[in-house]
């Protein structure tokens, strides 16, 4: 099996990793640059507990190779606060008690900035459509709808 | 013990720069390698043991695969590459072709669709494939590179089973043709899941309607049907039906019959062969009258 030289941002820092074929983004992120933030949920594109932003757009990260991503761009919730401060979307989540096991937490707020970046003003069925691929068992998912409105209004400001 | 978290059996990535090598690569390789798009099935199937080759061959990154092109006078192209939710956003979609843009818009989760592309769709072959339907009943044609040339492939005979279809290994679909629609025609895709978004079909029904002086009805429909047959199903009686028969709530009865007896449904963990069946009938009758009432 064949190993690749990529050259990837991570969270605006650029890294020159070696990759297996056969090695997905998660596994990029998690085991060659220790971002367990993301986290490994299903295996099977359905649970969104591994989604990152690739170029801008959610991705489930266990549904990409990490070759494919030479040269890209990668968000990961490490990489939303900024000098100590949480992004809006974060904040929301602890002001409205979105979170409680919070394996599903990282997934749901990668999945809510890429939301609010194309649409700052969600209903509450967009902000339902957007989240249909993050699951969570504890929640019953409305603080999780409830924060992701209140981070939308200040998205705006 | 069980690995319940898998990673991806070993394979070589290989991405070529033209469609040429990449068919030669296939074709050399045939029944261990194939093209790769979104991935969305394919990881599935290795990580479950399903798919055991060799190389994945990346067509991502071929001349023109990434290109959503419309021209009023020829139709659309839409590129291999193109992803879910670039179809879904496209203007131009949702004006000339809205049923294709709807359709994509049930596919599982944003994410997921940020992968996963129509072609991909297509060349999986599942009977399921939400948006098959929808370029079925817009008429597309494949674009298929293969080591001999290149040729084009409608899609009405295309499918030959779950999971079959008429490509040859070498073959790469760079992209699907669609001709320009009907003019003042609607289309609608009712699904039914088991959750309101992000499921696979139980049934899916496609129906697309149109003007048609041509016919006795004065009306085109037509039906196509997902989750219950082999391979994706045109319900031509039901179609034959409302060319002929003023339409009406009774000949849309009819229709909605007529397509419950074409099709074969399986038994599985989404629905019985039973209830797929009843749920034919009830979700044509329903796409049917609402495509009706916005043309009519």
């Amino acid at each position: 099996m064949s190993d690749h030289t990529i050259e990837v941002n991570i969270n605006g820092a650029l890294e020159l990793l070696q990759v297996p074929s056969n090695m997905t983004l998660l596994q990029m992120l998690r085991e060659k640059l220790a971002l367990t933030g993301t986290k490994n949920g299903c295996s099977a594109g359905e649970c969104g507990s591994c989604t990152v932003l690739l170029n801008g757009e959610p991705v489930n990260s266990c549904m990409v190779l990490a070759v494919e991503c030479n040269q890209a761009e990668l968000l990961t919730v490490e990489g939303l606060s900024h000098d100590g401060k949480l992004d809006a979307m974060q904040q929301a989540m602890i002001d409205k008690n979105g979170v409680q096991c919070g394996f599903c937490t990282p997934g749901i707020l990668i999945s809510a900035k890429a939301l609010l970046d194309r649409n700052p003003n969600p209903s509450d069925l967009e902000i339902r459509e957007a989240l249909v691929g993050n699951l969570c068992r504890c929640t019953g998912y409305l603080r999780i709808i409830e924060a992701v409105k209140a981070a939308a209004k200040v998205w705006r400001q | 013990m069980i690995n319940a978290h898998p990673g991806l059996p070993e394979f070589d990535y290989i991405r070529l720069d033209t469609p040429s090598e990449a068919s030669k690569f296939l074709a050399e390789h045939a029944g261990e390698a194939v093209p790769f798009l979104g991935g969305t099935d394919i990881f599935v199937r290795m990580r479950d043991g399903f798919w055991k080759g060799k190389y994945l061959v990346d067509v991502k990154g071929l001349n023109g695969v990434d290109q959503v092109t419309f021209t009023p006078t020829k139709g659309l192209r839409l590129g291999a590459a193109v992803n879910m939710n670039r179809v879904i956003g496209s203007s131009e979609i949702q004006k000339h072709y809205p049923l294709l843009a709807e359709s994509a818009r049930t596919v599982a989760s944003y994410q997921l669709r940020t992968r996963a592309t129509i072609v991909g769709n297509l060349c999986n072959a599942s009977p399921a494939g939400d948006t098959t339907g929808a370029c079925m009943l817009y008429d597309g044609v494949l674009e298929v590179h293969s080591p001999g040339g290149f040729r084009q492939e409608p899609l009405n005979a295309f499918f030959l089973g779950p999971g079959k279809t008429t490509l040859k290994p070498g073959d790469i679909v760079t992209a699907i043709q669609f001709p320009i629609p009907p003019p003042d025609h609607a289309g609608r895709y009712l699904k039914l899941n088991r959750n309101k978004l992000g499921d696979l079909s139980i049934v899916g029904v496609a129906v697309l309607g149109h003007p048609d002086q041509r016919l006795p009805s004065g009306y085109r429909f037509r039906i196509a049907l997902a989750s219950v047959a082999p391979v994706p199903l045109i319900a031509t009686e039901a179609e034959t039906i409302l060319s002929e028969k003023r339409i009406n709530e009774s000949s849309i009865e009819q229709a909605a019959e007529a397509a419950m007896e074409a099709c074969t449904p399986i038994d599985d963990v989404r629905g019985s062969a039973r209830y797929r069946k009843m749920m034919v009938r009830n979700l044509t009758r329903q796409a049917l009258t609402e495509v009706w009432e916005r043309i009519r």
